[in-house]
């Protein structure tokens, strides 16, 4: 492994690298958002300019080496500009997520401490306040959207502008401060701290040195060869490590653009129009976007229908191979050719793929009908395996080596290896420095050698090299009869149906396995409308008979596929029960990045899966609910419990090798 | 509703102190400064001994108040109380039978609704009055359309003056469907959507020609919670922001209580109160016309 003591070309920090864009390649775009129905640019000098105003307005404010500033909004430039500023200034920027609610906001900033916080609107702006008597050290807040704020004190809340302006006017005062601060930034300082959003107990702020965003950002682009001409869609929450990493990290280390959507709502839009060139998005956006390509497909002519079925069916059989460059004959490149005519290429377009070179999805497994959909329409679509305690890359899919049951290879400078029980341990220049104020995670996480636990169970194929991932480390057990229980592994084939959201399968030391199940109220919805099926509300859609059927046949199909597992034949789901709310953040019940959390579901939900295992068919239940703005109430359902056919496993006990 | 923060700096731990309230706080000669912090100024409009016949019938009956610049005016009553009919005389879409209008301190003269229009008073309807089959941005537009000068050749041209105005219009459109947060569906033709949206869309076409008061006929009418609050925040916003003077009918008591300054209630063509929301809320009649009376 080689760490750079010195840093590449002296090039130690973040804000030392937008120098170098500003002075080396000024005119190039660096930022673009979609304003006023209108695509707004900033280049490299004119972001250097913007920041260095924001940085010197931060000195006047009075913003102290090694203080923490809360970021807050969705994705827009200012926001981006302001953690770089803040780095400017010594301090550390700890972007948050802007959906968190008011408590979640409050813990946050009391655990590092923020003095000042920069915030998009005035819903942020109403947080903060709200929580303003459980922050001891907080101080001032910058606000981007006056909307709302005409009337509120202002003696410690400002406008962003305005701070910016204050900044120009004293940039004689102040100037030499900031050159002494950057003077001193060195690639052993912070440089962002980010919140882990955390499955079990409170979020740990996750501390990121220069060197570890730096040196991730140099091997990552090396790797995939990116370039000053790429574009990149800024959508993902600012508050996820990804996020900093590809528009942060890689676009100041390569210079490419970051262009940001009008707001979340028109993501789609705006992705269309931009066409990046390089891509991130979860599972559930690919999911999503290729259940609206379906679900239009459905309402199309029978002309079209037909067309668009041949046409992807040639797709599926040689698409693949002709993006990884494997040999296919003449007739077979040209009706593909043929079909990009009339289909691909149109459904990438209209998607906002046409441009992309370096597509990647992450966090989740991703079905293989899904992963093969998008790979055999063109897309370069890969897989990555990373964490925040990584500084995001820890394996990678290297062009023409993707599959969709592998996370890749291991990335340049990270070294892998498993434990005796087949948790995955890495080390690399990304590994983190500390969890804040909280040594003991700390040590518990990373060992004296540089080691990182990464929590999953995974094993390196043989022949391959490929790391795969099997579940949760704490998640995978034993069934009662000590066979191996990996729920992620049947929920993540449950959900690799379009009419399945979420589903929690639960079995460790049990007897079978039983499942909670989401279903997809944009598929599902959209089949009822076809079907004359009217619904008031998702809890009436999910009772359906005809829903409660369907997904019956999903979990039946399931179990088939996992039977031909003998290693996880174990798992298949015995019984099962259409949950009658959507699991959700607000809740407690996912993550703010919509991962389940276990523990709360089983305690939240514990009469349910007692239904599911005594044998009833039906279950009484209430349920407390969050809405929106913060308000509780409860809904009360009965649902109906159903058994799921299984296929019979001989060899059960002896598979958990 | 937590609209409104004003008052001092970190005290006693706390650095925002919150106020709220839409009571006056500070009077001068010709104006007035609210709790929250509105600058509430001399009338604009006046209604002086209105009454509307339609044949036999008397929609409005010798009615005078007046409207004072940058407040938010609520007329309430029970149905076929004369409020929309009102709001009709305000708009110059009926000429009252009886009465006289000022507005800015002079008489207003018999008017066709655009010459109104033009003098700065826009007005959303009751039931959607939107051109459905064009997209939101197009209807947004039409907002601007008083504000559109060049002649029909220049614009058929598209040559100087024309182009000009149509990006500064543009603009203008763009800002305020920025402000209702409509972006998403700017090119969505009206039709698609859902009617929530389509009183925003209606809102967003009046604010559009910029208006120095802006009726709003039921604005929260057939809408759920959540779009009622939103609604709510848009009024409030938009009062706040463009500084436009808002007279509104609703039936939603809390709403009207919760928004306006002052509130003319009409009962049976006639006014039965005038007044801030407490005031109102406390008089007899009213209570009486809301919530019926046993006449003996």
């Amino acid at each position: 492994m080689s760490q750079t003591q010195a840093g590449v070309g002296g090039l130690l920090s973040v804000p030392a690298l937008l120098h170098r864009n500003a002075s080396e390649f000024g005119q190039a775009p660096a930022y673009r958002e979609k304003e006023f129905g209108i695509w707004q640019t900033w280049n490299w000098s004119q972001t250097e300019e913007e920041i260095e105003a924001l940085a010197l307005g931060f000195l006047k404010l009075g913003v102290k080496e090694g203080d923490f500033i809360a970021i807050i909004g969705r994705n827009r430039p200012y926001l981006y500009w302001s953690m770089v500023a803040a780095q400017m200034v010594g301090a550390v920027p700890v972007p948050l997520y802007q959906d968190s609610v008011a408590e979640e906001m409050a813990y946050v900033m009391d655990h590092c401490g923020a003095r000042f916080a920069v915030v998009g609107d005035q819903e942020q702006v109403d947080k903060i306040i709200e929580i303003q008597d459980q922050l001891t050290q907080f101080e001032h807040m910058i606000y981007l959207d006056p909307r709302g704020l005409r009337k509120y004190d202002h003696t410690h809340l400002h406008a962003y502008r305005s701070v910016q302006e204050e900044g120009r006017e004293n940039r004689a005062t102040f100037e030499a401060d900031l050159r002494a601060r950057e003077g001193k930034l060195d690639y052993d300082s912070r440089c962002v701290m980010l919140y882990t959003s955390g499955t079990t107990g409170k979020p740990k702020g996750v501390v990121l040195s220069n060197r570890n965003v730096i040196e991730s950002a140099r091997a990552s682009v090396e790797f995939d060869s990116l370039v000053r001409s790429d574009d990149v869609l800024a959508y993902l929450p600012m508050a996820w490590v990804g996020d900093f990493i590809f528009s942060v990290g890689q676009s100041y280390w390569t210079g490419f653009c970051v262009n940001c959507p009008e707001n979340a709502e028109t993501m789609m839009q705006d992705l269309r129009e931009i066409g990046p060139t390089y891509f991130f998005a979860p599972p559930r956006v690919f999911e999503n976007l290729l259940t609206t390509v379906m679900i239009r497909m459905e309402d199309a002519s029978k002309f079209k229908k037909r067309l668009f079925d041949r046409c992807m069916a040639h797709a599926r059989k040689v698409g693949p191979a002709i993006l990884d460059g494997k040999p296919v004959s003449g007739m077979d490149r040209f009706k593909y050719w043929l079909g990009d005519l009339l289909i691909y290429g149109p459904l990438k377009n209209t998607m906002g793929f046409s441009r992309v070179r370096i597509g990647y999805t992450a966090g989740e497994a991703i079905g293989p009908e899904i992963f093969d959909f998008y790979r055999s329409l063109g897309i370069n679509l890969k897989q990555l395996y990373g964490q925040t305690e990584a500084t995001v890359f820890i394996t990678a899919q290297p062009d023409g080596e993707v599959r969709s049951d592998t996370v890749g290879v291991p990335c340049p400078g990270v070294e892998l290896k498993m434990d005796e029980k087949g948790e995955v341990y890495y080390r690399s220049p990304g590994v983190f420095v500390e969890y804040y104020k909280n040594a003991e995670s700390t040590a518990g996480t990373k060992d004296a050698e540089g080691w990182v636990a990464t929590g999953d169970a995974g094993f390196i194929e043989e022949d391959t090299g490929h790391l795969r991932i099997i579940d949760r480390a704490k998640d995978v057990g034993k069934m009662a009869d000590g066979s191996l229980f990996a729920p992620k592994y049947v929920e993540n084939k449950l959900k690799f149906f379009p009419n399945i959201l979420e589903a929690v399968v639960f079995g460790n030391g049990r007897e079978e396995c039983t499942a909670f199940i989401n279903i997809d109220l944009s598929a599902v919805g959209n089949w009822a409308e076809r079907n004359n099926i009217g619904y008031g509300s998702y809890q009436e859609l999910a009772r359906h008979p005809q829903v409660m059927d369907t997904i019956q046949g999903h979990v039946e199909e399931v179990n088939r596929s996992v039977a031909e597992d003998p290693m996880l034949a174990g798992c298949q789901v015995h019984r099962f029960v259409v949950l009658h709310k959507e699991l959700d953040a607000d809740d407690g019940e996912l993550t703010r990045t919509r991962k389940v959390r276990r523990r709360v579901i089983e305690e939240k939900f514990a009469d349910i899966i007692a239904a599911l295992y005594d044998g009833s068919e039906k279950v009484s239940t209430e349920t407390e609910v969050t809405y929106e703005d913060g308000r509780k109430g409860a809904i009360r359902a009965t649902l109906e419990i159903r058994d799921a056919a299984v296929v019979p496993v001989k060899t059960r006990s002896m598979a958990a090798e | 509703m937590s609209h409104c923060v004003v008052g001092g700096g970190a005290s006693g731990g706390r650095i925002w102190n919150e106020k709220k309230g839409r009571a006056r706080v500070k009077d001068t000669a010709d104006s007035y400064v609210t709790a929250d912090g509105r600058t509430i100024g001399g009338v604009v409009m006046e209604m002086k001994n209105i009454t509307l016949r339609f044949g036999g019938v008397v929609a409005i009956q010798d009615i005078s108040f007046d409207i004072r610049e940058g407040e938010i005016r609520a007329i309430i009553g029970p149905n076929g109380a004369g409020k929309s009919s009102m709001l009709n005389v305000i708009s110059g879409f009926y000429t009252p039978s009886e009465g006289e209008v000022w507005y800015k301190g002079t008489r207003r003269p018999q008017m066709k609704p655009y010459e109104v229009a033009r003098q700065g008073i826009a007005r959303t309807f009751q039931n959607i009055a939107l051109f459905e089959g064009m997209s939101v941005l197009d209807n947004v537009m039409c907002g601007r359309l008083t504000h559109m000068k060049p002649s029909i050749l220049s614009q058929m041209l598209w040559k100087g003056k024309a182009e000009h105005e149509e990006v500064a219009n543009r603009e203008m459109a763009e800002r305020v469907i920025d402000f209702l947060e409509i972006q998403h569906i700017r090119k969505t033709p009206v039709a698609r959507l859902p009617y929530g949206l389509k009183k925003r869309v209606e809102l967003a076409r009046a604010l559009a020609a910029e208006p120095t008061i802006l009726l709003l006929d039921e604005p929260m009418a057939g809408m759920n919670v959540e779009e009622k609050e939103d609604m709510s925040r848009f009024i409030l916003d938009v009062n706040d922001e463009f500084g436009t003077t808002i007279a509104l009918i609703e039936h939603d008591m809390g709403v009207v209580m919760d928004l306006s300054d002052r509130v003319v209630v009409m009962d049976y063509g006639k006014k039965i109160g005038d007044g801030p929301p407490d005031e109102v809320r406390n008089n007899q009649d009213v209570i009486d016309a809301y919530l019926g009376v046993a006449h003996d």
